[in-house]
Order: C-alpha cells, then sequence, then structure tokens
C-alpha cells in the first residue's frame, strides 16, 4: 500500500470541502472496498478523510418513506423493525451480502459505491483496462469472463455493479441524498448510476467531493409481497451469478404493481420494465411469469463465458416472480 | 500517529503507527496480542475477527486511526482466571483445531453469535453467521459440533 494521509473528520463541511479540494483525497467509511483495493494497488489516494465520526448514521421512518443514513451499517439496516415489516426483500438482499463481520463494517452509502468485482479490474498487473484506465482496452472481453454483465455491457467494459442491496433498492426506485461543496441535491437511483458507454471509469453522476448523506427509500404498500432470490456458487457468502428482486401487489386475482429488479447481469443494477408491463394487469399464473421473465433480457451481450447468464436470468425472476406470488406474504 | 484504544478492558497506546496499518496489524504487532490471525488481510477469512464497539468485524480492514478511543476485544479477552470460556472449551473438547489458523476469529465470532441468540440457533442459523470463517482443515464438522455445544444444544 502506498503511503497516505489519514485524517478523522469531525464535521461534515470540513469533510466535503476536504475531499472536494484535492482530487487525490477519498473518503474512508467502511473500508471494505477503499481499503481493500489499496492493498491490492489499484486505489492509491494521497488521503482519506475517514467520515465514520460523522453524525450521518440511523434509520428513521417517516410515514411512508424510510430514511437510512449514509453510515448505518448493513447489519443495522437488516435488523431495522419497519424493513422486516415493510421491506422484507431488502432485509434479504443484505443479509444474502458478503458476511457478518463484513456486515457490521459495511455502511450503506459504501455499499452504493463498491467496485467492481471484476478480477482484471482488481489486479493492477493486468494492463488492459478501461474501468482503471480510460483508454486501455477490456481483458474481461480479450480473455475468461464470468462474474460479469450481459446488459448495458460493450467490448470497452462487461463489469458488473455486484452490490445485492441496490438491486432491492433500484426495484424501490430509492432516492440518494448527496451533499457537495455547493449544497445538497436528490437523485433517484436509477438516475444515479451511468450506463459504462466508452468511460466505464465514471460509474455514478457523482462529482468528485459530493458526499452521500442518507438514502430514502419508500416503503412497499401493506399487504405487497417480495422476495429477494440470490442464485450463486456456493449457498452463502458469494457474489450473485444473478439474482432478481421482485415485489408484487396482487388484487382481486390481477397484479396491481409489479417491482423487479436484476442482480448480476447488468453494468448498473437493471430494473426489468418491459417484464413489469407485462405483468400488470395480468394473473399471478406462473405462465404469466415465464412469459413476463423472457422479456427481462433484451438484447444482451455475451462473451462465452457470460452467455448462461442469459437463460439463467429469465430463470431466476421467474422463479423469484413465483415464489413472491406465493411465499412472499406479509408475515 | 498515536493510537489509543481499549483491548479487553484496558487502555493501551500505540506510538508511531504507520496510517497503513490495520488494526490487526497495531494488535498483533504493537500490542503483544497475536491472537487475532493475519491471513488474507482482506476481509475474505475471518481469522482477524474481534469485537469493536461491540460487535465482531475484521480487524485488518479497520485502519488504524479508524479504532482510536474505541473498544477492542480479542480472543485473548474472552477467558477469564477461572479459566477458558464455553466456547473455548467447547471447540478445545469436540476437536474443532487442527492447526488452529481459524480457530480465534471462529472463537469470537461464535461467542457474537451465541450472545445475539435469544433461543438455540439451529444449524443454518450457525452455519450463516459462521460463513466469513474459513478453515482449510477440518472440514467445518467439529467446528459445528463445538458451536452445538457451546449452545447447551442436546445433540452437542
Ligand atoms: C469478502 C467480501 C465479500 C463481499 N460480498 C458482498 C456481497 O455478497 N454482496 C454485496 O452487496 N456486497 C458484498 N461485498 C461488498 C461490501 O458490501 C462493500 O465493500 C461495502 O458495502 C462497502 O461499504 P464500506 O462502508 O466498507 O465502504 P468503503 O470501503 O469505506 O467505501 C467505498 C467507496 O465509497 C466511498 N464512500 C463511502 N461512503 C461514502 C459516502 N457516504 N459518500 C461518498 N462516498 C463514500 C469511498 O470513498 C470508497 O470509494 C463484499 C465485500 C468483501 C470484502
Ligand atoms: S470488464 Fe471493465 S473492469 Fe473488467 S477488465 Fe474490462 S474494462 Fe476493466
Ligand atoms: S485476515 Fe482479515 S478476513 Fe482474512
Ligand atoms: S484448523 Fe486449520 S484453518 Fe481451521
Amino acid at each position: 500500500m502506498r503511503e497516505f494521509e489519514y485524517v478523522r473528520a469531525g464535521e461534515v463541511g470540513q469533510a466535503v470541502a476536504m475531499v472536494t479540494a484535492d482530487p487525490e483525497t477519498s473518503y474512508l467509511a467502511g473500508g471494505t472496498t477503499q481499503l481493500d483495493l489499496m492493498k491490492d494497488g489499484v486505489l492509491a489516494p494521497d488521503r482519506l478523510v475517514d467520515i465514520t465520526r460523522l453524525p450521518l448514521g440511523g434509520v428513521t421512518r417517516d410515514g411512508d418513506v424510510l430514511r437510512v443514513g449514509a453510515l448505518a451499517s448493513m447489519e443495522e439496516l437488516a435488523a431495522d423493525p419497519t424493513v422486516a415489516e415493510r421491506l422484507p426483500f431488502l432485509r434479504e438482499a443484505l443479509l444474502m451480502g458478503a458476511s457478518p463481520q463484513l456486515r457490521n463494517m459495511a455502511t450503506i452509502g459504501g455499499n452504493l459505491l463498491q467496485r467492481t468485482r471484476c478480477r482484471y479490474f482488481r489486479d493492477p498487473a493486468v494492463s488492459a483496462c478501461n474501468k482503471r484506465r480510460r483508454g486501455t482496452g477490456c481483458a474481461a472481453v480479450q480473455e475468461v469472463a464470468r462474474m460479469h454483465a450481459i446488459l448495458g455491457a460493450s467490448e470497452h467494459c462487461i463489469a458488473l455493479h455486484p452490490s445485492d442491496m441496490a438491486v432491492a433498492l433500484v426495484a424501490l426506485d430509492a432516492v440518494v441524498h448527496l451533499l457537495g461543496a455547493g449544497g445538497s441535491r436528490s437523485v433517484p437511483i436509477r438516475e444515479f448510476y451511468l450506463l459504462p458507454g466508452d468511460t466505464p471509469d465514471v460509474e455514478n453522476v457523482l462529482r468528485h467531493g459530493e458526499l452521500i448523506t442518507a438514502v430514502e427509500v419508500p416503503l412497499l404498500p401493506p399487504g405487497a409481497r417480495s422476495t429477494y432470490l440470490k442464485v450463486r456458487d456456493r449457498a452463502s457468502y458469494e457474489f450473485a451469478l444473478t439474482s432478481a428482486a421482485v415485489a408484487l401487489r396482487i388484487d382481486g386475482g390481477v397484479i396491481g404493481e409489479a417491482r423487479v429488479a436484476m442482480g448480476g447481469v447488468g453494468t448498473v443494477p437493471w430494473r426489468a420494465t418491459t417484464t413489469e408491463q407485462m405483468l400488470e394487469g395480468s394473473p399471478p399464473s406462473p405462465e404469466v411469469f415465464a412469459a413476463a421473465a423472457e422479456l427481462a433480457i433484451t438484447d444482451p451481450y455475451v462473451v462465452p463465458g457470460t452467455a448462461f447468464k442469459v437463460e439463467l436470468a429469465k430463470r431466476t425472476v421467474a422463479r423469484a416472480l413465483r415464489t413472491a406470488a406465493t411465499q412472499g406474504g406479509p408475515r | 500517529m498515536r493510537v489509543t484504544v481499549t483491548v479487553n478492558g484496558e487502555e493501551r497506546i500505540a506510538d508511531d503507527v504507520w496510517e497503513g496499518e490495520s488494526l490487526l496489524y497495531v494488535l498483533r504487532e504493537r500490542l503483544g496480542l497475536p491472537g487475532a490471525k493475519n491471513a488474507c488481510e482482506q476481509g475474505e477469512c475471518g481469522s482477524c475477527t474481534v469485537y469493536l464497539d461491540g460487535v465482531p468485524v475484521c480487524a485488518c480492514l479497520v485502519a488504524a486511526g479508524q479504532a482510536e478511543s474505541r473498544t477492542v476485544v480479542t480472543v485473548e479477552g474472552l477467558a477469564s482466571d477461572e479459566g477458558l470460556h464455553p466456547v473455548q472449551q467447547a471447540f478445545v473438547e469436540c476437536g474443532a483445531v487442527q492447526c488452529g489458523f481459524c480457530t480465534p476469529g471462529l472463537i469470537v465470532q461464535t461467542h457474537a453469535l451465541l450472545a445475539a441468540s435469544e433461543g438455540v440457533p439451529s444449524d443454518l442459523e450457525i452455519r450463516e453467521a459462521l460463513a466469513g470463517n474459513l478453515c482449510r482443515c477440518t472440514g467445518y464438522e467439529k467446528i459445528l459440533d463445538a458451536v452445538r455445544q457451546a449452545a447447551g444444544r442436546a445433540d452437542g
């Protein structure tokens, strides 16, 4: 790890000013991405501003919206009673991620900004990586790929966004609150992440120095049915091959509202809008679910190692819909 | 920099700490507490598990400065003058230790699981709680036996 300066921020404004002023200064929250990548030599900032003592924690409910402080830990959010009652699939997505120790450390803000697990990105000995260094090419497209994206991908980059939590938050239309040197703004999570295009190093709309202060999550309507299905190489403690976050409101034998998002397939957490449109107004039958899941993957960009994900993702969505309709009810 | 941490109930001071050192390094190399082990250094194996302010974390991914003025309990802090903690005793009695590298992390994580469990944890709960603690020797069966025994399960 390269030498760097460590500063413990005492105040929010001071932290924002310090990071904004210097392109080589980064925030440090739970450290499970930031320190990990510094050890690998992928990141090498001159200075870290530790934000973990700032008053940006806590989970509070205001009517039908949950306000989650950026420094709340994954475990803390998963343990919140409102999450258990009104956002059960968000709880599942959180608890299926990482390990208990890591979830105690990892913050919600840091989780949204975690970096891809593409092994070429994480290995500075590999020179071709447009995400690490623009214009160098993409080793994953040329060589062996598996834990990579098929939607929103191109020959420039096929890196996945690996967060499980973000998949559920995209399904929920959460809103990310930001504070920059010039003031605060709020960004719907579906506009927060940017498709890689030919600049995969730019992953989101955050300007350098902007701080995530909180995430607002609309609660599901009472009686909604939801589930998070994560398909992976082993039963626990592994990133998703494919995943689906599904929430349904079923009124009188008809799907009134459907929210469907996918993980493990997109360069950003992926909302399956055409699937949702087909579901709404239809009866919740296995045939309808299978047909709607077929629409979840259109125009995939596949390489030999990722071709299996096209079928796997559709089946993941179909099974998640069946599970939500039959078992994902109010508990 | 200087880092002051309460470790196993005692205030400890480490001087000349480099910013890039982890809490794990400070505990092992500066405070003479080699219980927590250093294996992957990247949050993947759990052998460095310690309590930080009451919750188990991977000490290898805590920057030294982040531990300033906080409270740490390591595996060394679990035994008392009367002897080993029941979790430690169960690991010994069940043969859950081979090379021993993963053991301190597993003991701390098991301690946390049992402290948080309202009833007696099921096998599924035990597996999930220990998912982040990798063992290359035992095949986990004896470890599960030890946890069941420590939990007071009839089949333990
Ligand atoms: C072994 C392992 C397994 C994992 N498995 C999973 C998994 O299965 N599923 C999953 O979803 N995740 C998984 N993760 C990833 C983990 O969830 C993330 O590393 C974690 O959520 C990041 O949060 P943090 O607080 O540690 O962030 P940090 O590492 O502190 O920060 C991450 C990035 O965000 C920036 N940042 C942090 N907070 C803010 C803020 N408030 N405002 C602006 N910028 C900020 C930092 O500068 C840094 O660039 C795993 C990680 C590891 C190490
Ligand atoms: S997929 Fe993206 S992150 Fe991975 S090597 Fe290619 S450019 Fe880099
Ligand atoms: S040494 Fe910390 S998790 Fe492996
Ligand atoms: S006993 Fe050797 S790693 Fe577990």
